[in-house]
C-alpha cells in the first residue's frame, strides 16, 4: 500500500509541477505581446501621462518576474487581476478601478458555473450511452450494427462542431420547434427552464464526445476481450454475461476511466465553439470575445482555468486508473 | 410523463417485436444454430434496425409529396438520402474502376477496398482538383461582389433564384459557388501546408530524440509535455491574439502566423507519435546490427528507422489533417482565423448562419451555410475514412 | 481398452485471412478413450492447438469448423448449442493454457478463479470447491497450499502458475484436460516439475488428455499414444513406445533423427595459445541492478564456446558487454590479447569489424523494408569497400555459402522467406564482415527443429571452412550436446562451471550443472519415471534449487 501512495504522490506533484509551468508558459506568452498593455488600452491618441497613470496602476512598470510573481500569488487567492475592457471603461468614467464588477475574478465565476452546468449536463448523456453502445459494438464487433456505427461516429467525429450544433438547430429548433435555438441563461433562472436551454448545445457536445468515447470504449473492450484470461474463462463453461461482468469489467475499469476523462477533457475544447453558436454565456464565449478585443487578462486567466481544467482531468484518469490496477494494489 | 410512458410502451412493443422474429425465425430455419443461439438483444436490434429503415423509406416518401409544407417539412432528409446514394453509387462505380483500370499495384488495392475507403479515395481527389484548378473552374472571382444578396441556391427563378449564380449570392453579394471553390484552395491549402510544416517539426524532432535518447530526449518530452497540458484550440486563441497584435492592420500577415503556430502546436503531436514509432524501431535487432556495424547517425535516422515508420506516420497524417483543418475552420468560424476577403469555409459559415432560421418555410435558403459547413465536413470524413481503412489494413497485417 | 470418449472425424478447420476462408487443418480422425493421454505433436503451423480446442467444440475467433464432427461421449460438439457447450466445457472437458501468467484474470485470487467453475456448474458448493483446491495444491506440490491461492496471480511464479491451472482444470474432475504447451514458456529446471506434477494427477483421478507440444522428449514422458501432425495434415499415429522406435513415415523418421548431430569434439587448445576473445573479470550493471558477477572465459580460434543458463542467468547481458553495448563497470575484454574500448562507439571499423552477432529473432534482426542484396551487401560497402559489380559478386558468393540461390533471393525482401532462411541471411550479413568471432544468441531457439539442425550443421561447415570462433548463447542443452567444444554454465551472473564439452557432460558435477543437465527430457519414453525414482520428487526443479542455495549460501 505504501508503494501506491508514493507513486500517487508522485502524480500529483507532477500535475503541480506542470500546472505551474504551464503558468509560465502563459505568462510569458501574453508579455510577448509588442508594446505594453497600457499603450493598447488607451489607444495612439491617449496622452503620456494616462499612459503612465494606467502602467501604474496595473504595475506594468515593474519587471516581469515580480509582476508573474503578483499574477501568480494573487491567482492562487482567487485574483485573476482587473479586465481591461473594464479599466478602459473606468478610466472614462474615473471611478476606482478596483470595484467589483471590473475584476477578471468576478466576469468569469458565474460564466464558469454555466460551462460547468453544460459539461455536467453533456456528461450525463454522454458517458453512460457512448460507454454502453461501445461495449455493444465490441461485442458484436464486425456485425451490421458495429459497421453501421463506425460509419455514423467516424462522420461525428470528422465534422466540425458548428457544422452538427447547425444540423440540430435546423431539425429541433427551425423545422420541429422543440427546443430553443438560443440558450440565454440569466442568473435565477428555474432549474427546469435552464435545463432546457441548455439541452441543444448539451446535446451537441454529446454528439461529439459520444462518437469519441465509443469508439475509445469499444478499442479498449475488444483489445480486453482478445485476453487468454477472457479465452480461459469461456473455456471453462462461464455463461456470456458473467464473463463481462466478473472477468472483463474490473480490467476494463482503468482503461474506460481513462477514456471517459480524456473526452471529459475534450469537451473542454469543443465547448468554445458550442458556446459562441448557441450564444451561450459561458467561460468559453466569454474567452473568445475576449481574444477578439484583446483583453490580456481575461485571455491569461479563461487559459489558466482551461489548462488547469485538463491537467486536472488527466491527473485524476492517472490515479483512478492506478487505483483500478490489481498489480498495484496488490504489491509482491 | 406520457411521453416517458409511451416511450416504454414503444421499447416493449419492439422487445415483443424482437421475440415474435426470432421465433419465426427459428419455426423457418428448422432452429438453424444462427436463430438457436440468437439473444432476445439481438433480436430487438434487427426490429429496430428494420422499423428505422421503414420510417426513412416513409420520411423520403414525403420530401416528395404536392403539400408543398410536408415536403419543406422534410426537404433535408430528403436531400440526405439523396446524397447519401449519389456518394454511396459514386464510390461503387469508382471502385469498380479501380478494378480494372490502372497499374497491377493499384488494381490489387482496389480489390481489397471497402466502400467507405473508395468513397474517402474519391472525395479527396475531388477536392484535390477542385483546390488546384480553382482559377479555372471557379465562374467569377472570390472577392468579386456582383450583385445584391440573393442567396436561394439552385438557379430556379420560381422560387427566386439568379440563374446567374448557381448557389445564389451571399450577404454582400459575392457568387456563392466560386467562393466555395476558391474556399477548397485556400482552407484545404492552408490546412495542408500547415499539416507538413508540423509534420517537418515534430517529425524531425521525435526520431531525432528516439535515436540519440538522453537528454536531448528528455528535454524535448517535457517541453511537449507541458504544450499538450494546454488544450490546442485555447492555446491557438491565446498565440492568435498576441499573432493578431503583431500583425497589427496586416491582415494577411495573420495567415502566416496562423500557419506558424497551428503547425506549432500539432507537431507536439506528431513528435510524440514520431517518437514513440521510432523507439518501437529502435529497440530492433536491425538497429542494433547497424549502431554494432559502425554506422552514423544519418544513416541510421534515414536509412534504417524512417522506411519502417511511413505507414504510422502516413495514417497520422491523415488525422492530423483532419484536425488541422477543422481547428483553422474554427478559428475562422470565430472570426480569427483565415481574414476575410480570403474565401474561407469557416468564415462562411459564420457570415451565413444567420439564414439558417429561414429553413421552416424556405429550405433553400437555409442550405447555404450548411453547404459551406458540409464541405468541410465531407472532406475530414474522406479523410478518416481512408485512414481508418489503412489503420484496419496495417493492424490486420500484425496478426 | 475402456470405451471411447471423444471420437474426431475427417475435422475440418478454416481460418479466415484477408476476406476469405483459407484451410488451416484438412481432415483428422482420432478416437480417446477414458483416462488415456494423447500427444498431438507437430511444428509451428501444423495446426495442433486449433484441434485442442476443436477437440473442446471450441474455435478462436476468424477461425470455423468446416467439416467433419467432433463427438464426445456420444454428445456432437459441432453442431451443439451454444448452452449444452458451455455446461460441458469446465465441468467434463478442461483447458489448461500455454502461458499461465496471461490466462488467470489478474484481478482475481487464484483460489476464486479456482471455484468459479466448480459453483457455476453446480458441481460443489463454494467452501467445498475452496478446501478441495487447497488439497489439489498441496498434490501438486506448491509450496505453502494453505495459502497459496490466495494470492493474486502476478504474485506467483510462472512454474507454480502453470501448476495452479492445473489444478483449476481438476476442480470439476474433469473426464478430458487439453494441455496446450503447458512447459513450453517454462525454463528446463521448472518444467520437469510442472511435468511431473501434470503426469501424477492425470494419473491418480484416471483423466483423459490430450497434451500438445512441440518437444518429443517431452510427449515421450506424458503420452499413451502420440500423433504427429504437419502443416493441418496428420502423418501417422501409434503407442508411444511403438512410435519412438519404430516411425514409419519420413517427416516422423526426420524429426526422430534431429537429436543425432553431434560434432566430434574438439582437443583442448594449448594454454600458450592467445585466445581470440578474452573475457576477463567482467562485473555489470543496468542501472543499479548488478547482473554479472567477476565473468572470466577465453575463447579460441575455430572453437565453440557455449554459454548456457536458464533465464536471467546473465549469458546475453556477457554478449553485450563483448560488443560493447553494455559496457562493464569492471574488468575488461580482449581481442587477440589486445584490450578492446569497453563502449563499442570507442572501437575502431576493424574491433567492431571482428566481431559479429546473429541474433535470436531473425525478424527484427533484419531490416523488413531491405531487400537481402541491400542487407548482405551493406557491410560487404561498409567494411570491404566494395561497390558495384563487386559488391554483387561478394554478395552472390556468400548466398552461395549459405546455401541460398543468388538469382533467386538476391532481390527478395525478408517477409518472402521463411524462418529458417531469413536465419542464413542472418548468418550471412555476420560473414560480410569477414570477421573472426561471432555470437550466436539463441539462433536456434525460434525455429522447428527440423530447420534448427539445418542451421547448426551450417554454421559447423562454416567454422571449418574460415577458422571461426563461436560464442554459442543457449539454454538448450541439446544443442550443446551437438556444436559445443567447451561449455561455460551461468547462474544469477556467475559463471558456475566451465570446462570441455565431454567433461561437462560426464559426473562427477556441480550441483546445479547437474541438476540443469537432469532437467533435460530424453526421448526415452522411462526417463521421468527413472529419474523420480533416482532423485526423489524432492530433488527436482524448485525444491532443489532451493536446497542448494540453503546448503551453500552465496
Amino acid at each position: 500500500m505504501a508503494s501506491i501512495l508514493k507513486i500517487i504522490a508522485q502524480r500529483l506533484a507532477l500535475g503541480a509541477l506542470t500546472m505551474f509551468v504551464v503558468s509560465v508558459v502563459i505568462f510569458t506568452a501574453v508579455n510577448l505581446l509588442p508594446g505594453d498593455f497600457a499603450q493598447a488600452i488607451l489607444g495612439q491618441g491617449a496622452t503620456p501621462e494616462a499612459v503612465d497613470a494606467i502602467r501604474r496602476d496595473l504595475g506594468l512598470d515593474q519587471p516581469p518576474i515580480t509582476r508573474y510573481l503578483d499574477w501568480l500569488a494573487g491567482a492562487l487567492q482567487g485574483d485573476l487581476g482587473n479586465s481591461f475592457a473594464q479599466a478602459n471603461f473606468a478610466a472614462f468614467v474615473g471611478s476606482d478601478a478596483g470595484s467589483g464588477l471590473s475584476s477578471v475574478a468576478g466576469q468569469i465565476a458565474p460564466r464558469f458555473e454555466n460551462t460547468i452546468f453544460l459539461a455536467g449536463v453533456t456528461a450525463l448523456f454522454a458517458v453512460p450511452v457512448s460507454l454502453t453502445l461501445g461495449i455493444l459494438a465490441a461485442l458484436y464487433r464486425n456485425s451490421i450494427f458495429d459497421r453501421a456505427t463506425n460509419i455514423l461516429t467516424l462522420s461525428s467525429i470528422s465534422s466540425p462542431e458548428f457544422f452538427l450544433a447547425y444540423i440540430l438547430i435546423l431539425f429541433l429548433a427551425v423545422m420541429n420547434p422543440i427546443l430553443p435555438s438560443l440558450s440565454n441563461i440569466y442568473e435565477g433562472m428555474g432549474f427546469g427552464e435552464r435545463f432546457t436551454k441548455t439541452l441543444l448545445p448539451a446535446l451537441t457536445l454529446t454528439l461529439v464526445v459520444t462518437a469519441h468515447m465509443m469508439r475509445m470504449t469499444r478499442a479498449a473492450i475488444i483489445n480486453l476481450l482478445a485476453s487468454p484470461y477472457i479465452e480461459m474463462a469461456q473455456l471453462k463453461g462461464i455463461s456470456p454475461l458473467r464473463i463481462i461482468v466478473k472477468h472483463a469489467l474490473p480490467n476494463a475499469l482503468a482503461p474506460i476511466i481513462n477514456v471517459v476523462a480524456l473526452n471529459l477533457a475534450y469537451l473542454i475544447t469543443g465547448v468554445v465553439v458550442v458556446e459562441v453558436v448557441f450564444v451561450y454565456p459561458g467561460i468559453g464565449q466569454l474567452f473568445v470575445d475576449s481574444v477578439k478585443i484583446r483583453d490580456i487578462p481575461v485571455v491569461q486567466a479563461c487559459c489558466l482555468i482551461f489548462a488547469g481544467a485538463y491537467i486536472l482531468l488527466n491527473l485524476t484518469a492517472d490515479v483512478l486508473s492506478i487505483l483500478s490496477n490489481p498489480r498495484l494494489r496488490h504489491p509482491k | 410523463m406520457s411521453n416517458l410512458m409511451l416511450f416504454v410502451a414503444a421499447i416493449i412493443g419492439v422487445l415483443g417485436g424482437g421475440w415474435v422474429f426470432r421465433f419465426l425465425g427459428r419455426t423457418f430455419t428448422g432452429n438453424k444454430p444462427y436463430f438457436r443461439d440468437m439473444g432476445l438483444g439481438v433480436a430487438f436490434g434487427y426490429v429496430l434496425g428494420a422499423l428505422l429503415l421503414i420510417w426513412l423509406i416513409w420520411a423520403y416518401g414525403q420530401s416528395h409529396s404536392s403539400d408543398l409544407a410536408t415536403a419543406n417539412k422534410f426537404f433535408f432528409l430528403g436531400k440526405a438520402v439523396e446524397g447519401f446514394f449519389l456518394f454511396a453509387a459514386a464510390a461503387w462505380v469508382f471502385r469498380l474502376f479501380g478494378r480494372y483500370v490502372g497499374p497491377d499495384g493499384s488494381r490489387k488495392i482496389f480489390r481489397s477496398m471497402p466502400l467507405t475507403a473508395s468513397f474517402g479515395v474519391l472525395t479527396i481527389l475531388i477536392y484535390a482538383f477542385v483546390a488546384i484548378f480553382a482559377a479555372w473552374l471557379a465562374p467569377y472571382g472570390q472577392e468579386e461582389i456582383l450583385s445584391s444578396a440573393n442567396i436561394v441556391p439552385g438557379g430556379n427563378p420560381t422560387v427566386g433564384g439568379n440563374p446567374e449564380f448557381p448557389l445564389g449570392t451571399d450577404q454582400i453579394g459575392r457568387d456563392i459557388m466560386s467562393r466555395l471553390i476558391f474556399g477548397a484552395q485556400n482552407t484545404v491549402g492552408i490546412a495542408f501546408a500547415t499539416t507538413c510544416l508540423a509534420f517537418f517539426i515534430g517529425g524531425s524532432l521525435g526520431f531525432l530524440a528516439a535515436t540519440l535518447q538522453g537528454w536531448l530526449d528528455q528535454v524535448l518530452s517535457r517541453g511537449v509535455d507541458v504544450l499538450m497540458a494546454i488544450p490546442s484550440l485555447i492555446f491557438a486563441l491565446l498565440l492568435m491574439t498576441i499573432a493578431s497584435a503583431w500583425a497589427g492592420s496586416e491582415k494577411g500577415l495573420l495567415t502566416y502566423y496562423m500557419i506558424l503556430i497551428i503547425a506549432v502546436i500539432d507537431s507536439t503531436r506528431v513528435f510524440r507519435l514520431a517518437r514513440a514509432v521510432g523507439l518501437n524501431i529502435v529497440v530492433m535487432d536491425y538497429i542494433e546490427a547497424a549502431k554494432l556495424r559502425g554506422e552514423g547517425l544519418s544513416y541510421l535516422i534515414f536509412r534504417e528507422i524512417l522506411p519502417n515508420a511511413y505507414a504510422p506516420l502516413l495514417a497520422e497524417f491523415g488525422l492530423r489533417f483532419c484536425f488541422v483543418f477543422l481547428t483553422i475552420a474554427s478559428l475562422s468560424f470565430l472570426g480569427v482565423g483565415i481574414q476575410p476577403p480570403t474565401a474561407d469555409w469557416g468564415t462562411m459559415v459564420r457570415d451565413l448562419a444567420q439564414f439558417i432560421n429561414f429553413a421552416g418555410f424556405a429550405p433553400q435558403v437555409a442550405s447555404a451555410p450548411l453547404l459551406a459547413a458540409g464541405a468541410i465536413a465531407l472532406l475530414t470524413v474522406a479523410v478518416n475514412f481512408v485512414v481508418d481503412w489503412m489503420l484496419q489494413k496495417s493492424s490486420g497485417l500484425k496478426e | 481398452m475402456a470405451d471411447t470418449l471423444l471420437k474426431v472425424r475427417g475435422l475440418k478447420i478454416e481460418g479466415r485471412s484477408d476476406e476469405t476462408w483459407m484451410p488451416i487443418v484438412n481432415g483428422i480422425n482420432f478416437d480417446l478413450c477414458r483416462g488415456e493421454v494423447l500427444g498431438l505433436i507437430g511444428e509451428s503451423g501444423a495446426g495442433k492447438s486449433t484441434v485442442g480446442l476443436a477437440a473442446m467444440g471450441f474455435t478462436r475467433d476468424g477461425c470455423r469448423i468446416s467439416g467433419g464432427s467432433v463427438e464426445f461421449d456420444g454428445i456432437d460438439l459441432v453442431n451443439a448449442a451454444a448452452r449444452t457447450k458451455r455446461d460441458l466445457l469446465g465441468r467434463r472437458i478442461a483447458y489448461v493454457a500455454q502461458s499461465a501468467a496471461a490466462s488467470f484474470n489478474p484481478a482475481h485470487r487464484l483460489i476464486d478463479q479456482h471455484t468459479e467453475a466448480p459453483v457455476q456448474h453446480g458441481v460443489m458448493p463454494r467452501s467445498e470447491s475452496e478446501s478441495d483446491g487447497i488439497e489439489l495444491y498441496r498434490k501438486l506440490r506448491l509450496p505453502n497450499p494453505n495459502e497459496i491461492g490466495f494470492r493474486y496471480p502476478h504474485q506467483v511464479s510462472g512454474g507454480q502458475l502453470q501448476r495452479a491451472m492445473t489444478a483449476m482444470a481438476m476442480s470439476c474432475r474433469p473426464d478430458l484436460i487439453v494441455f496446450d504447451e503447458p512447459t513450453t514458456a517454462l525454463d528446463v529446471t521448472t518444467q520437469i516439475e510442472v511435468l511431473a506434477s501434470i503426469r501424477k494427477i492425470v494419473e491418480e483421478f484416471d483423466t483423459a488428455a490430450i497434451y500438445i507440444t512441440h518437444d518429443l522428449a517431452v510427449v515421450a514422458q506424458m503420452a499413451d499414444k502420440i500423433k504427429v501432425l504437419l502443416k493441418g495434415d496428420e502423418v501417422e499415429e501409434a503407442d508411444t513406445r511403438e512410435m519412438l522406435s519404430n516411425p514409419k513415415e519420413s517427416y516422423t523418421k526426420s524429426l526422430w533423427a534431429v537429436r543425432s548431430f553431434k560434432r566430434p569434439q574438439k582437443p583442448a587448445v594449448q594454454t600458450a595459445s592467445v585466445p581470440v576473445v578474452s573475457v576477463q573479470n567482467v562485473t555489470a550493471a543496468y542501472g543499479k541492478v548488478p547482473v554479472l558477477h567477476n565473468v572470466s572465459f577465453d575463447m579460441h580460434a575455430g572453437r565453440t564456446v557455449a554459454v548456457v543458463g536458464e533465464s536471467g542467468s546473465g549469458k546475453s547481458t556477457v554478449a553485450r558487454c563483448i560488443t560493447g553495448l553494455l559496457p562493464p563497470t569492471q574488468g575488461q575484454i580482449e581481442l587477440d590479447g589486445v584490450p578492446l574500448p569497453s563502449d563499442y562507439r570507442k572501437r575502431d571499423k576493424s574491433q567492431l569489424r571482428q566481431a559479429q552477432m546473429i541474433y535470436q529473432m531473425a525478424d527484427t534482426a533484419l531490416n523488413p523494408r531491405k531487400t537481402i542484396g541491400e542487407l548482405i551487401g551493406r557491410p560487404v560497402q561498409f567494411y570491404m569497400g566494395l561497390t558495384g559489380s563487386e559488391r554483387r559478386k561478394r554478395v552472390e558468393q556468400l548466398l552461395e555459402e549459405i546455401e541460398l540461390e543468388p538469382s533467386q533471393y538476391y532481390n527478395r525482401l525478408p517477409s518472402e522467406l521463411s524462418g529458417g532462411q531469413k536465419q542464413r541471411v542472418g548468418i550471412a550479413r555476420a560473414l560480410a564482415a569477414e570477421p573472426k568471432f561471432i555470437i550466436c544468441d539463441e539462433v536456434t531457439s525460434a525455429l522447428d527443429q527440423l530447420v534448427a539442425e539445418g542451421i547448426l550443421k551450417l554454421l559447423a561447415r562454416l567454422q571449418d571452412e574460415l577458422n571461426l570462433t563461436y560464442m554459442f548463447i543457449t539454454h538448450d542443452l541439446a544443442t550443446v550436446r551437438s556444436i559445443a567444444d567447451e561449455v561455460v554454465v551461468m547462474k544469477e551472473g556467475r559463471v558456475v562451471e566451465q570446462g570441455l564439452k565431454e567433461e561437462m557432460f560426464r559426473p562427477p558435477h556441480r550441483p546445479y550443472t547437474d541438476l540443469l543437465l537432469s532437467s533435460v527430457p530424453e526421448m526415452d519414453p522411462d526417463w521421468l519415471t527413472n529419474l523420480l525414482k533416482d532423485r526423489g520428487v524432492d530433488n527436482i526443479g524448485d525444491a532443489a534449487l532451493d536446497k542448494m542455495e540453503n546448503e551453500s549460501p552465496g
